[in-house]
């Protein structure tokens, strides 16, 4: 067993979340400022480091399990899964890759979507998992978050959506390119029924995911120092050919850009969603409004 | 003989060459037959070659410098366009062109990509990567358009949206996000053409519409194969195998129901007859706009939704649908 562990990709799968996220070292070395923590501290909390407050990236179950009323939820969807409908293939087939990470990370594909409450105020989120292929975006995934945008302007709820993704999956062409267009519908139909949308940015988000849902919450909020933008940061220097200043496409850098509302500590998150979502007209789930007609 | 021909084109480069010496020489009747019969070869090597192309090969002609493009189009198809700029916020992108024009004697909004011929106009149009203000242009044209009622014509041919440092600080993602949803809602007609290469995020920002129709050489993809074959192979050079793994042709994209239709190209691509290929653009443009133009706008608008919510449904199982899962 080692006494030290480098946290570049930490922890995260869900399900078996509570075992798995015992890890092999005792002690991690924090990313942010590099010094060791007992990793017993960094998971309560929340994964971020207490002592320079970097954010590790986590998985979607322990999203959803940070912001949904007593770690409770009912997952819609569970069992979509890709049929790899371009047959592809690279170093190795997709479906192989899929299979795999299925095994891996114990979701079926990149992204969980429920329902549940938030301080009381019944909303949807859909949680996105980076470690399924880099959080990307195919049909599944789009299927998913369309089903559950159109779940809330059914139940006249508010929606959330936490981003982690790389962009549209490559292995499923273009069909991924357009569940861009087909989360953006479904968003401009939440937005003329007038319910909320908060976007949730963490890291990283770029891509398609960035050119579509990622920006268009009624409220942007992101955490510290994630990396946001279109295209990645190697695309841009082999572009311009110069290395990028210090801090570009950081959630810092976007705020100051005018592009994301505000940044929040991971442990405010639940708290600042809930008062967006007061504000926005999200009140207690109460018991159900008299609809029924009498007779 | 062009400069630019394909390696693939050679064949057909070398009758051309015949052709063009023996129309060099004095005529006779036996040369005139010679060059008949080398027409009538040409014809078939032409039709030959381009019945059987490669997707790594369609990427190329998608690419090609003498394909008509915007500007082509709008000389060919629309009389007296009006070209009109800005987005009224930051500055007139160069790459996206919106402008208003008669078609068929109706008014209607052309808004499309233009990459420019020449070195020079390569440059004015950034080689066909809009910016940000691009995208907002076109949404500042098509509400103009939504707001007396007229069609919107898309053409799109672009690489990708710019990606630089300006483009990331004004916003590029969110200008194409923007695009998306209220393309979605936009209450006119609106009639995607996918001319050239349909780069991505770059290509999708000004192509929500009604209808999707792609030339039969266009491309249209979710990463330019070079950026794909870099990504999972590690190695630009497997360009070729990623061009047929990314399923990007005009066939592929019908059968997953993501275009409506391919409009044909003269034999041997666009390039070797920009009127022709304008004709052929023509006669499906006027059926298909007549079609979507004859819808009241909640149907339109209810099967514009319906045809992009169903993109995918062919990729996915529906195992065990809708239950509700677990809870931890």
């Amino acid at each position: 067993m080692a006494w030290f562990k480098k946290a570049r990709t930490p922890i995260a799968p869900p399900a078996k979340a509570q075992a798995s996220r015992v890890p092999e070292g005792l002690w991690v070395k924090c990313p942010g400022c590099s010094q060791i923590i007992y990793n017993k501290d960094l998971a309560t909390n929340l994964n971020v480091c207490p002592k320079c407050a970097h954010h590790n990236r986590i998985g979607a179950a322990e999203r959803l399990r940070l912001l949904f009323d007593d770690g409770a939820w009912i997952e819609h969807d569970k069992d979509l899964v890709s049929t790899d409908p371009l047959q592809f293939v690279d170093t190795k087939p997709y479906k192989a890759r899929l299979r795999a990470t299925m095994e891996s990370t114990g979701v079926k594909d990149a992204v969980i979507t429920a329902s549940g409450t938030i301080d009381g105020i019944e909303t949807e989120i859909a949680a996105m998992e980076y470690s399924f292929i880099g959080g990307s975006m195919g049909v599944v995934v789009g299927e998913k978050i369309a089903r559950a945008i159109e779940r809330a302007i059914a139940k006249r709820s508010p929606v959330v959506i936490v981003c982690c993704s790389g962009g549209a999956r490559m292995m499923e062409g273009a069909l991924s390119l357009m569940q861009m267009a087909k989360v953006c519908g479904a968003l401009a139909r939440l937005d003329r029924e007038r319910l909320p949308y908060i976007s949730v940015l963490t890291d990283p988000t770029t891509g398609g995911v960035t050119a579509s849902f990622a920006m268009l919450g009624d409220l942007n909020i992101a955490e510290p120092k994630a990396l946001i933008g279109f295209a990645g940061p190697r695309v841009i220097e082999q572009t311009i050919r110069q290395t990028l200043p210090d801090g570009f496409q950081r959630s810092e850098f976007l705020l100051e850009k005018g592009m994301i509302d505000f940044i929040v500590d991971r442990r405010e998150m639940k708290a600042a969603i809930a008062n967006a979502l007061r504000f926005m007209g999200g009140s207690r789930a109460a018991p159900a409004p008299a609809a029924a007609p009498p007779t | 003989m062009p400069l630019e021909t394909l390696e693939f084109e050679e064949p057909i480069a070398v009758l051309l060459k015949e052709i063009e010496a023996l129309t060099l020489l004095p005529r006779t009747d036996g040369r005139d037959r010679e060059i008949d019969a080398l027409g009538r070869r040409l014809e078939s090597v032409r039709a030959e070659i381009y019945r059987s192309l490669t997707p790594w090969q369609r990427v190329q002609v998608a690419r090609h410098p003498n394909r008509p493009g915007l500007e082509d189009f709008i000389a060919r198809l629309f009389t007296g366009f009006v070209e009109i700029h800005g987005d009224r916020r930051f500055a007139d992108d160069h790459t996206i062109m919106t402008g208003f024009a008669e078609y068929k004697g109706e008014p209607v909004l052309v808004v499309g990509h233009v990459k420019g011929k020449d070195t020079k106009e390569k440059i004015f149009r950034n080689f066909g990567y809009a910016r940000p203000e691009g995208y907002r242009k076109a949404l500042r044209a098509m509400r103009l358009a939504e707001k007396f009622h007229r069609p919107v014509i898309v053409f799109v041919d672009t690489p990708a949206a710019f990606p630089g440092i300006e483009s990331e600080e004004r916003g590029v993602a969110e200008a194409i996000a923007v695009n998306l949803r209220e393309m979605m809602l936009l209450d006119t007609s609106v009639i995607v053409i996918v001319s050239g290469e349909g780069g991505s995020g770059g290509a999708l920002g000004i192509a929500v519409g009604d209808r999707v129709l792609m030339q039969e050489f266009a491309i249209y993809s979710v990463i330019p194969p070079e950026g794909c074959a870099s990504i999972l192979w590690r190695d630009q050079a497997k360009k070729v195998e990623a061009a047929a793994a990314l399923k990007l042709t005009a066939p592929d994209l019908l059968k997953a129901a993501i275009i409506d239709e391919i409009i044909p190209e003269p034999i041997g691509g666009a390039h070797t007859d920009p009127a022709a290929a304008a004709r052929l653009v023509d006669d499906v443009l006027v059926r298909v706009l007549a079609e979507v133009s004859s819808l009241d706008s909640e149907t339109r608008l209810g099967r514009r939704y319906d045809m992009f919510r169903s993109m995918g449904r062919i990729g996915i199982d529906f195992v065990d649908e809708g239950s509700p899962g677990s809870s931890s």
